[in-house]
């Protein structure tokens, strides 16, 4: 659990974070959304201390963030930021094994846990380790910053704009993957970002920052429905709004009885996909099939438009 | 021009430099037609090949003494602690390449004495702008993005310093390097107007014989040097920006 209290960063005259307290609880995600100059890359480093708090403190499970000195802590914190930031002038598998080495870990295990990272990241050890940053694709890198990131294996990952300079396909599979990593390390993400499609598909919850204030931190249905202000309502998008509710959840929890024509909706699909389709293929109901491809039933379009309302 | 070309040329300056400093006499028929009244062809106060090498070893010192002074400077002001003395030393470093190598060797000698030193102060001097400002250039345009991830690694100043800043500007400081050796590679000449071992001896007892063979071979020599020490130090730089992720300009 992450708990800040009363975090306030002044530089001179101006306050760029001001006085902001909220709780982060374990293994979820956080996402600080806000437009830029709002104090939310600001704040996000001051939770590893790359930048030091006016006054305020900084909890992890109690314990005081600056009762140890900075680069310990940012040690034990993984730190993926825009632009990767990988070391030109080292190969992948050394840019990975960055903090396990500043650790200390002995080489076979930092070996194992690089491959591990990159297997999973399907980059094959053996091809990718040698190679330099700049011999892979962006796709790539990002993978590799954030399994840099992940190496020494931190309860606490802090991402800065991570998939900023992703074109948007390769954007969506680095996002999910990312959910897929943090429900497999069950690690605590606090994830700053611009764009609230982003905010609202990954997060547990959202912290929308203004002018260094926190405005509103609650769960993305009800910054969709009960936006806290009317910045808040402009950063949500008006005529987004019913598309973004219905984003967040999955086609299962929509599913009717009956049955319907044509090729059927896997049930983890989101219900704004399955609304897309339905009005682009100009059905009035879609068939929904399971993982294991058996038919759960079928979803209609007057069950989303109903879905898509504000909720009360 | 075929790729292997410029190699081969190279191989043949080498060759003709190895042969001309160790057996000088080859060559004697080639400088004849230079020299007057039976005058010696070939320089014979001292052997071309220990004067060349105490040239280079001259340079070499210098170099090096320049290189650690000038770039424990540029990191010292790029530190958060020393960044109000980077006017200063910008300044004394200047200063240092204002002053004509001739002036500092006539004020180095009344203090050290004739010889080696006071022509080592004056390379000394004469090198450390090139080194320092590239090594200023190279510290202070590393990609901000991969400093703040060294940072957020939880990398200490030193380790920063001597894991990513000091690598990312090798090739650019290397560059540095090559303009102030082959700077004191020409400079080192002016020495042995104080009685330093170098190349310069050659062309000086030339001057004063009015013998045009000694001035040639040993312009010659030094030019040598020059092309091929930058030559090698140029290959040398590529290879570590290359090797460093940063393009070659």
């Amino acid at each position: 659990m992450i708990e800040i209290e009363g975090i306030t960063k002044r530089y001179d005259a101006t306050t760029v974070v001001d006085d902001v307290s909220m709780v982060i609880e374990p293994r979820t995600v956080c996402v600080i959304v806000g437009t830029s100059g709002s104090g939310k890359t600001t704040l996000l480093r001051m939770i590893n201390r790359l930048v030091e708090p006016t006054a305020g403190v900084i909890k992890f499970d109690g314990a005081d963030n600056s009762s140890l000195p900075g680069y310990e802590l940012r040690r034990s914190i993984g730190y993926a930021i825009q632009g990767h930031g990988l070391f030109p002038h080292r190969t992948v598998a050394q840019n990975i094994a960055t903090v396990p080495v500043l650790l200390g870990w002995d080489k076979a295990r930092i070996k194992a846990r690089v491959d591990e990272l990159m297997t999973l990241y399907q980059l094959d050890p053996e091809a990718f380790g040698p190679r330099y940053p700049h011999e892979l694709s962006g796709g790539q890198q990002q993978r590799v910053g954030v399994a840099r990131a992940l190496a020494a294996e931190p309860n606490v990952l802090l991402m800065d704009e991570p998939f900023g300079a992703l074109d948007p396909i390769i954007r969506n599979k680095a996002q999910e993957d990312l959910l897929a990593i943090q429900k497999r390390f069950g690690t605590t993400i606090i994830l700053v970002t611009h764009d609230m499609e982003e905010a609202v598909h990954m997060g547990d919850k959202i912290a929308v920052m203004d002018a260094g204030k926190l405005v509103q931190y609650a769960k993305p249905a009800e910054i969709l429905a009960n936006p806290a202000s009317d910045f808040v309502e402009t950063l949500v998008g008006a005529s987004e709004r019913p598309f973004r509710l219905l984003s967040l959840g999955r086609v299962r929890d929509a599913v009717e009885n009956g049955s319907a024509e044509g090729e059927a909706i896997p049930g983890d699909a989101s219900q704004r996909d399955a609304l897309a389709e339905l009005l682009w293929s100009g059905r009035p109901a879609l068939p929904v099939k399971g993982a294991d491809g058996k038919p759960l039933g079928r979803v209609t379009v007057d069950g989303l438009v109903k879905r898509a309302a504000r909720p009360a | 021009m075929k790729a292997w070309f410029p190699s081969l040329l190279r191989l043949a300056l080498v060759v003709l430099l190895v042969a001309f400093v160790t057996s000088p006499g080859w060559f004697e028929p080639l400088l004849k037609p230079l020299t007057e009244n039976n005058a010696p062809v070939i320089y014979n106060q001292g052997s071309l090949l220990t004067l060349t090498l105490l040239h280079l070893r001259i340079v070499l010192i210098a170099t090096v003494a320049a290189t650690v002074v000038a770039v424990a400077l540029a990191i010292l002001v790029t530190r958060p602690a020393g960044a109000e003395f980077l006017p200063l030393s910008r300044s004394l470093v200047n200063i240092g390449q204002t002053f004509p190598p001739v002036a500092v060797l006539a004020l180095a000698v009344p203090a050290v004495g004739f010889g080696e030193k006071p022509t080592l102060i004056a390379l000394f001097l004469y090198g450390l702008l090139p080194i320092f400002e590239n090594a200023l250039t190279g510290l202070t345009t590393l990609p901000a993005n991969v400093m703040e991830a060294a940072r957020g690694a939880g990398m200490t100043g030193w380790q920063r310093l001597t894991k990513v800043e000091l690598p990312l500007s090798a090739p650019i400081i290397l560059g540095g390097i090559r303009l102030s050796v082959v700077i004191s590679l020409a400079t080192a000449t002016i020495g042995s107007t104080v009685a330093a071992k170098t190349l310069g001896e050659v062309i000086i007892a030339g001057l004063l014989s009015n013998n045009l063979a000694f001035i040639l071979q040993g312009g010659l020599i030094v030019a040598a040097l020059a092309v091929l020490i930058y030559d090698g130090l140029s290959a040398v730089e590529r290879y570590t920006a290359r090797r460093m992720g940063r393009e070659v300009e």
